[in-house]
């Protein structure tokens, strides 16, 4: 194979020297794979050779379809000692496309994890409200059960769920299962269909169903940007302190690793400086300016 | 530090020695009626008796056979940004197949490079483009091996073009930082140069050469190059309050006026030497082989910003306003220093001519009327 390096000045022999390459993803073999909707999947991957390092919750792997491409999906396992991470996806290009129809022991690439975390590996004695719209609740789902297995006597923990219809929710089974733990779960649609015995309407309405105590509350956000920031609002006004609300940003990330341009929000590399923000206070502003 | 003066043949003395020394020396040359970075083997290869006239969207090379002049002209649109960050990079190579994966990580040149008659201004640019892609948590390996394996002789401006503004970030027309030898064509008199060490290992290669010793009056003569070249200087960028005044600006009417004007064609990305956005894609053989390839992108595209949905900045003002204040303002929050250098490429090579010094200095006309 000859010097791949296709600009001229550079076709010169090598000495092997190469640092590892931190674009290089590792193999994962597909273990499972569940339908969670008509466009979005959550498949379980192991190692084949080498893992990638300990994750926390909130962050993220940029994911490779082989032959197709890579894109940054959130982890949605809660962090443990097991080698098998979780990633739901949902098809909305080329490469998410490739991933969720690849089938059970199928390799991918895995690179990661980046970014920031919910900070809920140690939730202290807080109260917790998470709020989640649509396939925003993948990247929550592994602080939920964190804070779930850590939930004693004391601490309240809300799971707010809102979604386009009842078909869209997502996780259904372990919104039974967080139940037991002791979970408030709420749930709420856009539109009901015949058999849906929840709210409909705004996630933000689900706020009033909540029980926490204000003054020591931290809430985790993460869903469509016009939600955030009417639900960050809410939370404000029912007195959580804005530098306790986290939120969990999307933009078009390539590389994981700040090399790429792409992700900026300002003076932020989402995919170096977040995902996970503290909505206070630039986040704000930030996000209510406009972009277009 | 070791001072000396050459004459034409002590340059080619100088190339001849990195040469022996095993490097690749890359210099600048011409090549399609502009100043380009070539690989170079003597001093005829250098761009002697040209000189380039920059204006706002404009560049022209000229020649006059009868100068001796070596180092008369400034930038030309290649930065040697190339160097560091291929505009086109296969970075691994694979095979798939049910089950099996095969992953070839491609090696990235670890030759030793000479950076030969660079300006400080690209000396700089490079040293910004550095430290994005080698001083965070994951440096990136080409960047890594090309800066160890370098070694830099600059040259000193004496006659920058007009749309220059180095003077503006300390980045020109004299070098000092980053230099391993730093050279001043001196035309005042007799046509020498002065030729000093800036570096260990460029004192170790200029110790090697015999070169007559550097007088005062050489010394003297040099500074008045700078000199001249520094009062040359008329566009400028207010370095210290600048990433402010962008900052505050975000909603400034100015961006739909540049708009007016930009054809969002990327030049000013392709151009500029610390720009490193760059998009990734796979790109498969007939076979179950592909290859990962990493190329330059620009900010001006409408994919650059794209997220399942559409592209968050889709009008031109947007795109000039991220790339502007990328530039001059969040790559201060972002990497802790301006990512600006004051080359002028962006300048010289927009196809409309949009000066950023101008439009930074309306930002700020702006702001002061509204007070």
């Amino acid at each position: 194979m000859t010097s791949a390096n296709q600009t001229s000045e550079i076709e010169y022999g090598n000495a092997g020297e190469t640092e590892e390459s931190p674009f290089v993803p590792l193999p994962y073999k597909i273990v499972s794979k569940h339908k969670d909707t008509q466009d979005i999947a959550t498949i379980a991957i192991e190692p084949v050779e080498g893992s990638i390092k300990p994750y926390k919750s909130g962050q993220f792997n940029m994911l490779t379809a082989y032959r197709v491409g890579e894109v940054a999906i959130s982890i949605s396992s809660e962090p443990t000692s097991a080698k098998r991470i979780v990633h739901t996806i949902r098809d909305v290009g080329a490469v998410s496309h490739a991933l969720i129809n690849s089938e059970i022991g199928d390799m991918i690439g895995v690179r990661g994890p980046f970014g920031t975390d919910w900070q809920t590996s140690d939730p202290g004695d807080a109260d917790y409200v998470v709020v989640a719209g649509g396939i925003g609740l993948a990247p929550l789902r592994g602080a939920i059960f964190e804070l779930a297995n850590q939930i004693g006597k004391k601490r309240k923990v809300n799971l707010l769920v809102g979604a386009r219809s009842p078909d869209q929710i997502i996780y259904v089974a372990d919104m039974r299962r967080l139940e037991q733990l002791g979970v408030k779960v709420y749930e709420t649609v856009d539109i009901a269909d015949s058999n849906w015995r929840g709210s409909v309407g705004l996630v933000t309405e689900l706020i009033d169903k909540a029980v926490f105590d204000p003054s020591n509350t931290k809430a985790l956000l993460c869903g469509p940007e016009i939600m955030i920031r009417f639900t960050a609002r809410k939370l404000i006004e029912s007195g959580i302190d804005p530098q306790s609300i986290l939120v969990s940003l999307e933009r078009n990330m390539q590389c994981g690793i700040g090399l790429c341009g792409h992700c900026q929000l300002g003076p932020y590399l989402i995919c170096r400086d977040g995902p996970v923000f503290t909505w206070a206070p630039l986040v704000k502003d930030l996000l209510s300016q406009k972009e277009r | 530090m070791l001072a000396g003066i050459a004459d034409t043949q002590g340059i080619d003395d100088l190339i001849k020695l990195l040469l022996g020394e095993g490097y690749v020396v890359m210099g600048p040359g011409v090549e399609r009626n502009v100043i380009q970075k070539k690989e170079i083997t003597s001093v005829g290869d250098l761009p002697k008796g040209y000189t380039d006239t920059q204006t706002p969207g404009s560049y022209r090379l000229e020649r006059d056979l009868s100068s001796p002049e070596l180092f008369s002209w400034a930038v030309g649109p290649a930065s040697f940004k190339n160097s560091l960050f291929p505009a086109k990079q296969t970075l691994f190579e694979g095979k798939i197949s049910k089950g099996k994966a095969s992953i070839t990580q491609k090696e990235v040149p670890s030759h030793k490079t000479c950076f030969f008659g660079i300006r400080p201004c690209e000396v700089a640019g490079m040293a910004v483009l550095a430290k994005v892609m080698t001083d965070g948590a994951y440096p990136d390996p080409q960047a890594v091996s090309v800066r160890k394996n370098s070694l830099v002789v600059a040259v000193e401006c004496g006659r920058p073009a007009e749309n220059c503004f180095c003077t503006s970030f300390n980045t020109g027309p004299m070098a000092d930082d980053g230099c391993d030898i730093i050279i001043t064509e001196i035309t005042e008199g007799n046509h020498r140069f002065l030729i000093r060490s800036g570096s260990d290992a460029g004192y170790a290669i200029l110790s090697r050469l015999a070169y007559k010793p550097a007088l005062p009056e050489d010394v003297s003569a040099r500074d008045k190059v700078i000199a001249k070249s520094i009062s040359a200087i008329s566009k400028s960028i207010d370095q210290e309050n600048t990433p402010a005044l962008l900052a505050r600006n975000i909603g400034s009417t100015i961006w739909a006026n540049i708009a007016n004007r930009c054809l969002s064609c990327g030049n000013c990305t392709m151009v500029c030497p610390t720009c490193f956005c760059a998009s990734f894609e796979h790109s498969n053989g007939l076979e179950e082989d592909f290859s990962a390839v990493r190329r330059w992108d620009s900010c001006f595209d409408s994919a650059h910003s794209y997220i399942h949905g559409g592209s968050v900045r889709t009008s031109v003002a947007s795109k000039y306003r991220q790339w502007m204040t990328h530039k001059l303002s969040t790559w201060v929050d972002q990497f802790g220093e301006i990512g600006c250098v004051g080359c002028g490429r962006c300048i010289t090579w927009c196809p409309v001519g949009i000066d950023i010094t101008e439009e930074t200095a309306k930002i700020a006309e702006g702001e002061s009327l509204h007070k």
